[in-house]
């Protein structure tokens, strides 16, 4: 669902007249603009949004888990363009929780990897063609992802013996 | 989840600290040397992989995670208020920038940034400039000592010492302040505390003075600094750099100014750029930048209104004591919000602000409920770590260490 106001606004407008099912959604609210990507094209809509559309920053990428609702990840780019100063923009793939992997865009911002990593760490979304994607916060032998909303704030299952 | 699919997610693992190390045995000349965590240059637990040939750095792999302590998964735990001292820990040189972003970006949810008093505002600018003539000074410090300048480190931790002091006397607490709260400030200030800080601020521009007489024309200072960690501005943005860094490679890039936050636009300053873009760059625009706040610190001081200190929202803030003992209504404000805590709507909001290292951003998820249910922090810190590799390979090893001073990160801010 998008509405005509969010039809209108020039990023949204480009990038259905390139890509005409990628969006799904688009929300305006609060002054901020949030588009619901299709994630088999995240790849192209992120180069084409870096190369033709301004958005010279990638800020960060993140996830957020809605268990028990199916798909339940949403992996969240959040967008700077530095040009046109105030301007944000904030895209969302959503994910199902059996098999949540996405292509990485570490080939448009190497600056993605340590995100991308991080995402996989805390939530297990798994990014395809990422050059090192191995955990990063949580030790290497840890199980399970801490940030998902099925694994316990305390009493985890983590042993510190072995080490 | 079952217990197969967790392990199948650990099994694809690979490991590339170790991939490292197996490539330098096989080349006889290169050693790998590991620098940290307890490395004291590295401020904090950074470990850093480095294969050296000679004095040369040829690869090197930040290994960061040792201070993670699950601080976004906590915030799912608390109410939204209870998440504010747990942005004090994020940052622990920025804890007032910290406390201001997660209050504004609750405040955007609650959707009353505009009803904010006046006071309330001049307030956390005044705090959140203090914060960041703060850090600038332990960065100083520290990044001094490590090139082998050691007074300065004295000189900067004798002011830093004077803004903790108005700190304490503010809040009650040095470094956790927790004192910017969604809703408006915790306490009013104390009497006399405007008079010290007016003190301290008149006074301060004669310390960058004293500061810059130490380094400017220190042949020893020039030499480890000028032409090192030198990145191009195009790789900088590409690897998701922000802040001083970024300013030091030209572009005039600063939120306060772009997305004005808190009324930063009825201030009059500068925004310190360079164009050398290497360590000696960062340090100019450092030096400038605590110069610009104690400008800001002066304005503020000069315009602001006597409170009121808090929103008067009942579903937002607690009621005043005196209220609380009198009205029914209040009474039960009270106990709502202590119980249970406030509710905000349902929504995301994303909030950027210009912290001493660069783009502090918080992405705050609410489902409705009492409790966050999720809180991103995007932190400068991680952002501008990345970039290490690029910076230090192919330098010499030296160079690394004033490299790693010049971005100037904290490492609960990388790990959170």
């Amino acid at each position: 669902m998008i509405s005509d106001q969010v039809r209108e606004i020039p990023v949204v407008a480009a990038l259905l007249a390139r890509f005409p099912d990628a969006v799904t959604a688009g929300v305006l609210r609060l002054n901020e603009l949030a588009l619901e990507i299709d994630p088999a094209q995240i790849l192209e809509v992120c180069r084409f949004l870096k190369n033709e559309q301004g958005f010279r920053r990638l800020s960060a990428i993140t996830g957020v888990d809605w268990h028990p609702m199916e798909p339940r990840f949403e992996v969240v780019y959040l967008l700077h363009s530095m040009e046109r100063r105030a301007d944000r923009l904030r895209l969302k793939c959503r994910l199902h929780g059996d098999n949540a992997e996405i292509e990485s865009i570490t080939s448009i911002w190497p600056g993605a990897n340590w995100y991308e990593r991080e995402t996989f760490d805390l939530f297990g979304v798994r990014f395809r063609n990422h050059p090192n994607l191995t955990r990063i916060m949580m030790p290497d032998e840890w199980i399970g992802h801490p940030l998902r909303k099925d694994f316990p704030v305390h009493g985890h299952r983590y042993s510190y013996q072995d080490e | 989840m079952s217990d197969s699919d967790l392990k199948s997610t650990t099994a694809t693992l690979e490991t590339t600290p170790e991939e490292i190390e197996k490539s330098s045995a096989s080349e006889r000349r290169r050693m790998t040397l590991n620098m940290g965590p307890q490395h004291p240059s590295t401020h904090g637990v950074l470990r850093v992989l480095l294969e050296l040939d000679g004095e040369t750095v040829m690869r090197a792999y930040p290994d960061i995670g040792f201070l993670h302590t699950g601080i976004e998964k906590q915030c799912e735990a608390l109410t939204w208020q209870q998440v504010v001292p747990l942005t004090d820990r994020v940052d622990y040189l920025n804890n007032m920038g910290n406390n201001l972003v997660y209050a504004l970006a609750v405040e955007k949810l609650l959707n009353v940034t505009e009803e904010m008093p006046e006071a309330v505002k001049m307030m956390r600018v005044l705090l959140a400039e203090l914060q960041r003539i703060n850090s600038h000074c332990v960065w100083l410090g520290t990044h001094a000592l490590d090139i082998g300048a050691m007074t300065v480190f004295f000189y900067c931790f004798r002011e830093r010492e004077d803004i903790l002091r108005l700190f304490e006397m503010i809040s009650g607490q040095r470094m956790m302040t927790s004192y910017i709260r969604p809703g408006g400030l915790a306490l009013e200030p104390p009497r006399g505390w405007f008079k010290s800080a007016r003190k301290f601020i008149d006074a301060f521009s004669d310390k960058v003075d004293e500061y810059e007489n130490l380094l400017a024309k220190n042949p020893i200072w020039l030499q480890r600094t000028q032409g090192v960690g030198h990145v191009s501005l195009d790789e900088l943005l590409d690897w998701g750099v922000t802040g001083p860094m970024i300013r030091a490679a030209g572009v005039p890039w600063d939120i306060r100014k772009d997305e004005p936050y808190s009324g930063y636009e009825k201030y009059n300053f500068d925004v310190a750029t360079r164009t050398e873009n290497d360590v000696w760059a960062r340090y100019r625009v450092r030096m400038q930048e605590m110069r610009e706040s104690a400008k800001i610190v002066k304005q503020a001081l000069d315009g602001i209104p006597d409170g009121p200190w808090q929103l008067d929202i009942p579903r937002v803030t607690l009621p005043g004591r005196e209220k609380m003992k009198t009205q029914m209504e209040a009474l039960i404000h009270h106990f709502k919000i202590v119980t249970e805590g406030m509710r905000v709507p349902a929504g995301e909001a994303y909030q950027a602000v210009e912290s001493p290292r660069g783009e502090i951003a918080y992405y705050v998820v609410s489902d409705g409920s009492s409790h966050p249910h999720r809180v991103f922090m995007r932190t400068p810190s991680f952002g501008n770590l990345q970039v290490l590799p690029p910076m230090v390979e192919g330098k010499l090893i030296a160079d690394t260490i004033a490299a790693m001073g010049s971005m100037d990160f904290v490492l609960g801010d990388v790990d959170r």
